[in-house]
């Protein structure tokens, strides 16, 4: 297998309700940022993560749709189906192509076109990820799943609502700082404690937002990144990608992510490191109570004790673990299908030193994950500077 | 949940009915094909009706079948044995709802299903 990096990024330029924009028009200037950034005029493949298309914008077939408007007619181009996870497993599908040498430049993309229904349609579409027959049948919203985690974890370790704030307060403080974000503006514990509340104990300030974006990037081997490109070349050092029951009530341990922690010890595995050699994280924060039980299923803390270190600032900027310097999915916004890319692209730029006002120094390596549902899908990928 | 699905799935929601693996022992709600243990053969086993929240919310923005229902309690119940499912919580009121709580599982309407209103239903849990 080839050693794989990853030589171009991109994302359409600001994320958030874009009425005035396609599914197909968000997808293409994404996509063309990434090569353009990676200095390519054509691709070999291409994948798309993309969740719900067809709910969302009445539309499948997207990978033929999609590379044809790209201006790659006939390029073998897959869409990819993970719920929320979808745009970083993307990631690892052209990892897979480039790795195995059936393919030389493969383009992975990620898309979500959320606001072309209203908002009980965009709910409906987005449950479909939790199980419809067991779950959905009694009134489950994704919120309330993750409520439920919350509740749990709560109960069993004293995490406090405030520790969830926390959680927001801090990714707004980052996504402040980046300009691609749907809300870049910070907000305080009182206003999070104070907003309405949408599944006890989360309120809307705890959740990600309904968001229209795409984000792509540009794979080749590594041996011949350096004469395709004259920037810094970022390896794909590791990933790992796992499973477990969609359905909450089948889970072993409600306050655990089992398929985080398998997919991470396979990422960590292949790149032969521990998390405390990572510089930077980019988590799948959907709600506040998800950052704080990813951290801990990623190895980041110990169980029950990542709503102490948010408060403690140890997930900020310039703390031991930074966590979410993008804004992550609370405030940058969450198009589903283009998430688990759009971290993988802040890492580049991380790593790249390209990450302007929320930069974390001497990021040599970060990490990103990606999940799908209330955690039956998770993909992890080690980045780090060529 | 069009009809087809519905009318298939009555034995679990209507009886409570699950698969027993005749290998491990382990109960599947609802049931399956295969067990974790390789096991393909099941017995049908009814749940037990009583049991206890594990964890619950109380939903505020409901999906739109549900949006009349607003706000409602869900939790999930681990009934005795040990298998866990969703149920919503009624009969309670709402600040009352803790875990641990006791409940037994009753069968009730759970939603009216599109414009003709087909009736689903299926199992609430109400304090024991």
């Amino acid at each position: 297998m080839r050693d794989v990096a990853i030589i171009g990024v991109g994302a359409n330029p600001k994320w958030g309700e874009l009425w005035g924009r396609s599914l197909r028009d968000i997808f293409v200037e994404a996509a063309l940022a990434a090569m353009d950034d990676a200095g390519v005029d054509r691709i070999d493949s291409m994948y798309v993560g993309c969740m719900s298309s067809g709910l969302f914008a009445g539309q499948e077939h997207i990978g033929s749709l999609l590379a044809d408007y790209l201006g790659q007619r006939h390029l073998p181009a897959t869409r990819i189906e993970t719920a929320c996870a979808s745009g970083g497993v993307a990631v690892k599908m052209a990892a897979l192509e480039v790795a195995s040498g059936h393919a030389d430049v493969v383009l992975a993309g990620g898309v979500e076109k959320m606001t072309d229904v209203g908002g009980a349609d965009a709910t409906y579409a987005l449950g479909t990820a939790a199980d419809a027959e067991y779950e959905c049948y009694h009134g489950a919203t994704f919120p309330g799943l993750y409520a439920m985690i919350a509740r749990a974890h709560m109960d069993r370790y004293g995490t406090t609502a405030e520790m969830l704030a926390q959680v927001a307060v801090k990714n707004h403080d980052n996504g402040a700082l980046n300009p691609m974000a749907q809300y870049p503006f910070k907000i305080t514990a009182e206003r999070v404690l104070n907003s309405i509340m949408i599944a006890d104990p989360l309120h809307i300030l705890d959740c990600s937002p309904i968001t229209d974006g795409a984000a792509a990037a540009v794979l080749c081997p590594l041996e011949t990144a350096k004469k395709l490109t004259k920037k810094q070349p970022v390896k794909v050092a590791g990933f790992g990608q796992a499973t477990d029951a969609i359905q909450l009530a089948q889970r072993e341990d409600m306050t655990w992510l089992e398929s985080t922690a398998q997919a991470a010890a396979r990422a960590y595995e292949m790149a032969g490191v521990e998390a405390k050699d990572i510089d930077l994280f980019e988590v799948h924060d959907c709600f506040t109570i998800a950052e704080l039980v990813v951290m801990e299923s990623l190895g980041l803390v110990g169980k029950g004790e990542g709503g102490k270190a948010t408060l403690e600032g140890r997930t900020a900027r310039d703390g031991d673990i930074p966590v979410n310097a993008s804004g992550g999915l609370k405030s940058k916004g969450h198009p589903v299908g283009a998430t688990g890319v759009a971290q993988v692209m802040e890492v580049v730029k991380q790593l790249r030193g390209e990450a302007g006002d929320r930069q974390i120094k001497d990021a040599k390596r970060g990490l990103t994950q990606n999940m799908g549902g209330s955690g039956g899908s998770s993909v992890v990928h080690i980045l780090e500077v060529a | 949940m069009p009809s087809a699905s519905y009318t298939r799935e009555i034995p679990q929601r209507y009886r409570l009915e699950a698969g027993k693996c005749s290998s491990c022992g382990k109960i599947y709600y609802p049931p399956r094909l295969v067990c974790v243990c390789g096991g393909r053969d099941f017995e049908t086993v009814a749940l037990s009706d009583t049991g206890k929240v594990v964890t619950y919310t109380i939903i505020r923005v409901g999906p739109s079948d549900f949006v009349e229902e607003v706000p409602y309690g869900l939790g999930i119940v681990e009934v005795d044995g040990g298998v866990r499912l969703m149920a919503q919580l009624v009969d309670v009121p709402l600040d009352d709802i803790k875990t641990g709580m006791p409940v037994r599982l009753e069968f009730r309407k759970i939603y009216q299903e599109g414009e003709a209103g087909i009736i689903c239903y299926g199992h609430k849990a109400v304090p024991a």
